[in-house]
């Protein structure tokens, strides 16, 4: 269990992250929603150890993360960047291979290959893995990274932005692989999202950040309020019941109530 | 590219190489142990062979290691200020000690090498517009102002001619004796095949080392320490080999991707047999002289690197 406290960071004088204190629930989907700038990203990386905090500590298992050896770390807890702008000419199979690296510090040994081919299969990549990742879309590639982080087999799962240039199709797939990751494989995920709707859909509690601050740290339900959703995004949001889902309407605050 | 038909090549070359020459040998010679032929071929020729092997293997390997670990395609010993670096650093051992033995001026030079490439590293860090193309410019200009002191203080102290020595590879001087501190390269190519998978972690970036599980900073300094260790082998034996370096580990990852562990092999026997070829080449071209090494290499590799440049747009 992942446990935030009174982490800060600043940028030169500006506050990015200020005193956020969160515990993260095992076995659940936990989305970080907000403005842009709001130090969602920020807040992910410190957790994730990318990032040295100012001040606060992120513990595992009640253990400050900086006393965790880092080879052991990463068997806990994995990390996707928004930014995967690689110019490795790596194949798939060998991309997801990698992810292995914690164990295997990259001699693949039969739990390995299998974990590989689990991870593959989750992903749907069979048909890709021996495609080299500059010649896949957009799309194909982000998979591929995300295949990497299941074989890396960590309890907990850090996402940031991974819907990003993702079209509906691939971005819904994505969450569902998420979901199933935590359903069927006792995961801990903890994403950072800009679409509200998947977040509402797929998440089952959301902590809400604005000027690096968390104003909201709750279930999905009770944070997809219009009230709620106002004081983050300081905008109207009509809340629907759909199916089962909550939708937020926030295209054009005009059309709400007709 | 199968690394058994690249080795059968290296194999056949290197026979071929070694009855190549000024003085006609035939295996027929060698069964007389005593005989001219049999000295020449055991004190010149065997090591000229050994020497452009163990600096074909290296100069390349050092160069997938700079690419791999800058993340940039057309970095390599040349095109970064290592090989300048290097030069600098025989300049400073020689002034320093009048008669510099071996040892001391491959140290001096290594902490040179050593700087100089950490320098340029720590300069890429600070650029912002991060271009495939500009990169390796701003490494150029920065062995070309090494390159200026070090020809500054060379013509003050009078040393020249002696520096030039080292601008010009060439293997026509390798004989028993002359380049032995070459074989310092095959531990150093045999530990960097044992860290080749961190080489290519760290090839992702820093976040995706940390993720991983890689200290970082630490991999990218052991890594360039390597690089460092076998430019200077080279540069004090051979002379420098420009570009080498740089169209052997684009060449392998064109055909076989950037998974070190898996081209590192490709790309050592490879360099090998580029070098062994360029060699061949210039001593039969204007037969019985013949033409630097680096000037073979110079002219054969600035034509495929310039391929490279043009091809980029579909890869890398």
């Amino acid at each position: 269990m992942i446990q935030v406290r009174g982490l800060s960071k600043l940028y030169g004088k500006k506050v990015v992250v200020d005193q956020v204190s969160i515990d993260i629930v095992p076995g659940t989907i936990t989305s970080f929603i907000g403005p842009n700038g709001a130090g969602k990203s920020t807040l992910l990386s410190m957790v994730s150890r990318l990032m040295d905090a100012d001040t606060g500590e992120v513990l595992l298992d009640k253990k400050n993360i900086k006393k965790i050896k880092s080879g052991e770390l990463s068997k806990k807890v994995s990390i996707l960047k928004q930014s995967n702008q690689m110019n490795v000419r790596l194949t798939v199979k060998e991309l997801v291979g990698f992810g292995r690296f914690p164990y295997s510090k990259g001699r693949l040994n039969d739990q390995d290959h299998a974990k590989v081919d689990e991870a593959l299969t989750y992903m749907d990549l069979h048909d890709l893995e021996d495609r080299y990742l500059d010649e896949l879309s957009g799309g194909q590639r982000q998979r591929a990274f995300i295949a990497m982080v299941i074989a890396q087999d960590t309890d907990t799962i850090l996402l940031d932005e991974p819907l990003n240039n993702l079209d509906m199709k691939h971005s819904v797939q994505i969450m569902k692989i998420l979901r199933r990751l935590v359903d069927e494989l006792g995961k801990t995920v903890v994403i950072v999202l800009h679409d509200i709707n998947f977040a509402s859909v797929y998440s089952d509690r959301i902590v809400a950040l604005k000027d690096g601050k968390v104003i909201k740290d709750g279930l999905t339900n009770d944070i997809i309020q219009s009230t709620a959703l106002k004081e983050i995004y300081d905008m109207d949001i009509h809340v629907q019941q759909l199916n089962n889902c909550r939708i937020c309407v926030y295209f054009n605050s005009a059309l709400q109530g007709e | 590219m199968k690394i058994r038909i690249l080795i059968i090549g290296l194999v056949v070359l290197s026979i071929c190489s070694l009855f190549v020459g000024v003085s006609s040998i035939t295996p027929m010679d060698l069964i007389d142990y005593q005989s001219e032929e049999t000295q020449i071929f055991l004190i010149s020729r065997l090591p000229r062979l050994v020497a452009i092997i163990l600096a074909g293997a290296g100069m390349s390997i050092a160069g997938l290691i700079m690419q791999s670990l800058s993340r940039n395609k057309f970095v390599s010993p040349t095109t970064a200020g290592t090989l300048d670096a290097t030069r600098l650093g025989i300049l400073v051992s020689m002034l320093l000690f009048a008669n510099a033995s071996m040892l001391e001026k491959m140290t001096v030079a290594f902490v040179f090498a050593l700087a100089g490439t950490l320098l340029f590293m720590q300069i890429l860090n600070r650029i912002k517009f991060k271009d495939a193309i500009f990169i390796p410019l701003v490494g150029l200009m920065f062995g070309n102002i090494l390159s200026s002191i070090t020809t500054f203080f060379a013509y003050k102290a009078d040393v020249i001619q002696n520096m030039s020595a080292w601008l010009q590879g060439d293997f026509s001087m390798m004989m028993k004796g002359r380049y032995e501190l070459l074989y310092i390269s095959i531990p150093v190519l045999i530990i960097a095949y044992l860290f080749a998978n961190r080489f290519t972690v760290a090839g992702m970036g820093e976040d995706f080392s940390k993720n991983l599980g890689i200290h970082y900073r630490r991999i990218v300094n052991f890594g360039l320490i390597l690089v460092a260790l076998i430019t200077v082998t080279v540069v004090l034996t051979v002379g420098m080999i420009p570009f080498l370096g740089l169209i052997i580990p684009n060449i392998v990852s064109i055909f076989k991707g950037d998974h070190l562990e898996k081209t590192l092999p490709h790309t050592a026997l490879l360099g090998a047999i580029f070098l062994l070829l360029c060699d061949m080449l210039g001593r039969v071209l204007i037969y019985p002289y013949e033409i630097p090494i680096s000037l073979m290499v110079g002219v054969i590799g600035s034509g495929i690197f310039l391929y490279l440049l043009f091809r980029r747009r579909a890869y890398a």
